[in-house]
């Protein structure tokens, strides 16, 4: 737990590190002038647009596979090809068990680990020449398009915020982690 | 009037005797042309001199004013050819996608000239205007607050001198089934060095108050795809830095301005650029180049998730390909040496394939996470030669071959190679890459 008369010992502390040269020869400092202004709820929601796997924070809204075809051929499809097949960006579909062949494919269906990650993604960064101006309903529904196109759900399986962290992908199985080494 | 320039000299030994007006080949006519700027100053009373008459062996930008100060400097037009090379992988939909190259075999030292750090972008460089960029910082914390660059600029700073290097540098070698053959900057120049300032992160995540539960950040570019990548806590509190400046100049453009992330040694994708948001998280979010880029693919299938610290690494820089030996006598084997994991202790030179080997010399001060740089006087005796560099850090790794490096990962094999670079130089002075 953090406490301002724990920062104030560290502040003393600090007094004496700097003192110390660090290894690139520049102390460094360990205390501020606390010059950040609180953020409100409201800013935070309006700033945070990232999702992980758990669906924490995925908005409100939903779309279907059937609906996404529409986003996609609209949107999509110029750069990425008809039903994800890539050219001249690329490929969003196939590879689904490919990995651990002699040609594998990664793709978002065969490699991706988590759903949330293509929803975040599109959101975020697509189409690249205006991102960030699908609607959520859109990126839902091109989402479950491009789930479908895998093979990974039905055509009229809804994604919302409930049932997007609950897509199982192929290889969600198949990355071995290192960060804790 | 009298002139003001006449020099009263005696004859020049270093002139050829006998022959004072061919040790240059500008003739009197010439002179008086690249003269013509003077002549203002002519008109005013001074005249332009007449050296060659007065057997003088001077170049012309001895007899003529230069030009003045300027706000901004540049280097020599006769340097117009150093540039970093650049390539985009889909041209037409997302031009700004794509990446520059530090051209390594142009340069010495180790420090990068701003103009020349590599790039790497997903999706263009924005145009930020610093009075309207603010930095989020929130989630797991006790009171979620925001900085403007103002505030930022009002911290107490560090400097460090560290390297940025993208996962993707040296991939042409591993990816490629012949050696490309290009220079050593568009093989391994997704690396450069720069003096970085800015506020330790540890600070500002100090003020915020770390709630426990917390273990990874996600940091958030204010780029046109919002680049995101997660980091664990332990590095952000450890070295992580809130850079403003690089070599002593605002960050440019196409390295994050006005406030980038700086994480020495880890993955260069990882030090998001036009920084905008650090939210602090359980577990990692698991972005879009987390998962599907920088994973390394093993054999059987898997995929190793995540790979931070870069490798120990070194490349020779000269002789290198596009360079042709002058002859054969006395070279300098130059290069570069860096490791994610702290300092360079060890260059060894091969100038048979590996067969053997030798200590180079690492120029001062060698410091952890930065480029160092090696060099070792060489008498090449015009008989074909391969030269390899291989280097070791602090902490004992020790620099694979490619062979050995390759083994452990599959195809593509496209990110985080570190492996040994072979040069060969043949009798007639060429040099080609190679794979041994």
């Amino acid at each position: 737990m953090f406490t301002y008369r724990s920062m104030v010992a560290g502040a003393a502390a600090a007094v004496l590190a700097a003192c110390v040269t660090t290894d690139s020869g520049s102390p460094a400092p360990t205390t501020g002038p606390r010059l950040g202004r609180a953020a409100t709820p409201q800013e935070v929601a309006a700033w945070d647009i990232s999702i992980p796997p758990s669906g924490a924070g995925l908005p409100a809204g939903s779309g279907t596979a059937k609906q996404g075809e529409d986003v996609y051929v609209a949107q999509c499809q110029a750069c990425h090809g008809t039903k994800g097949a890539g050219k001249p960006a690329d490929p969003l579909v196939g590879g689904v068990g490919s990995l651990a062949t002699a040609n594998p494919v990664r793709t978002v269906g065969s490699f991706w680990p988590y759903a949330t990650t293509l929803f975040d993604y599109t959101r975020r960064a697509m189409p690249p020449t205006k991102p960030l101006s699908l609607s959520n309903d859109e990126v839902y529904a091109v989402t479950a398009y491009l789930l479908y196109l895998n093979g990974i759900i039905g055509e009229t399986a809804e994604m919302n915020a409930k049932t997007l962290p609950q897509v199982k992908m192929p290889n969600r199985d198949g990355f071995i982690d290192m960060s804790r080494k | 009037m009298e002139r003001k320039n006449r020099i009263a000299r005696e004859p020049d030994s270093r002139v050829p005797a006998g022959d004072p007006g061919k040790s240059r080949k500008i003739d009197r006519r010439t002179f008086l042309a690249r003269s013509a700027g003077v002549a203002g100053a002519a008109a005013a009373g001074w005249s332009a001199p007449d050296a060659m008459a007065q057997g003088l062996d001077v170049p012309p930008w001895m007899q003529t004013m230069g030009v003045p100060m300027r706000g901004y400097g540049q280097p020599s037009k006769f340097e117009a050819k150093v540039l970093r090379p650049t390539a985009t992988g889909y041209p037409t939909v997302t031009p700004g996608a794509g990446a520059s190259r530090t051209p390594l075999q142009d340069l010495e030292g180790t420090i990068t000239p701003n103009g020349l750090h590599f790039e790497r972008h997903h999706n263009g460089v924005p145009d930020i205007d610093p009075a309207q960029h603010q930095l989020l910082i929130h989630g797991l914390v006790k009171q979620p607050l925001i900085f403007t660059m103002a505030a930022l600029g009002r911290y107490p700073m560090t400097s460090r001198v560290c390297f940025v290097e993208c996962s993707g540098n040296s991939g042409p070698n591993t990816v490629n089934p012949k050696p490309p053959q290009v220079t050593a900057g568009a093989i391994h120049g997704l690396v450069s060095c720069s003096e970085w300032t800015g506020v330790p992160l540890a600070l500002l995540l100090n003020e915020a108050g770390v709630e426990p539960g917390a273990d990874w950040i996600l940091a958030e570019g204010a780029d046109a795809v919002a680049m995101s990548r997660s980091v664990p806590l332990t590095k952000a509190l450890d070295d992580a830095l809130i850079a403003l400046y690089q070599n002593g100049e605002k960050l440019r453009p196409e390295q994050g301005y006005p406030v980038r992330l700086l994480l020495p040694g880890w993955e260069g994708n990882m030090s998001v650029k036009w920084l905008r948001r650090i939210k602090l998280t359980n577990g990692p979010t698991h972005t879009k180049d987390e998962t599907s880029k920088y994973t390394d693919p093993v054999p059987g299938g898997k995929a190793l998730q995540f790979t931070f610290e870069l490798g120990v690494k070194s490349v020779i820089t000269r002789p290198s390909f596009g360079m042709k030996m002058p002859g054969a006598g006395l070279h300098e084997i130059t290069g570069l040496a860096w490791s994610g994991a702290g300092r360079i202790v060890k260059v060894d030179v091969s100038v048979d394939g590996g067969a053997t080997w030798k200590e180079a010399a690492l120029q001062g001060p060698v410091l952890p996470k930065s480029l160092t740089r090696f060099r070792l006087p060489w008498e090449w005796n015009g008989s074909r030669a391969l030269i390899q560099s291989r280097a070791v850090d602090e902490k004992g790794n020790v620099q694979p071959t490619r062979g050995a490096w390759l083994a452990n990962y599959a195809p593509p094999a496209r990110y985080h190679n570190h492996s040994i670079q072979s040069w060969e130089i043949a009798a007639d002075g060429s040099i080609a890459n190679v794979y041994l």
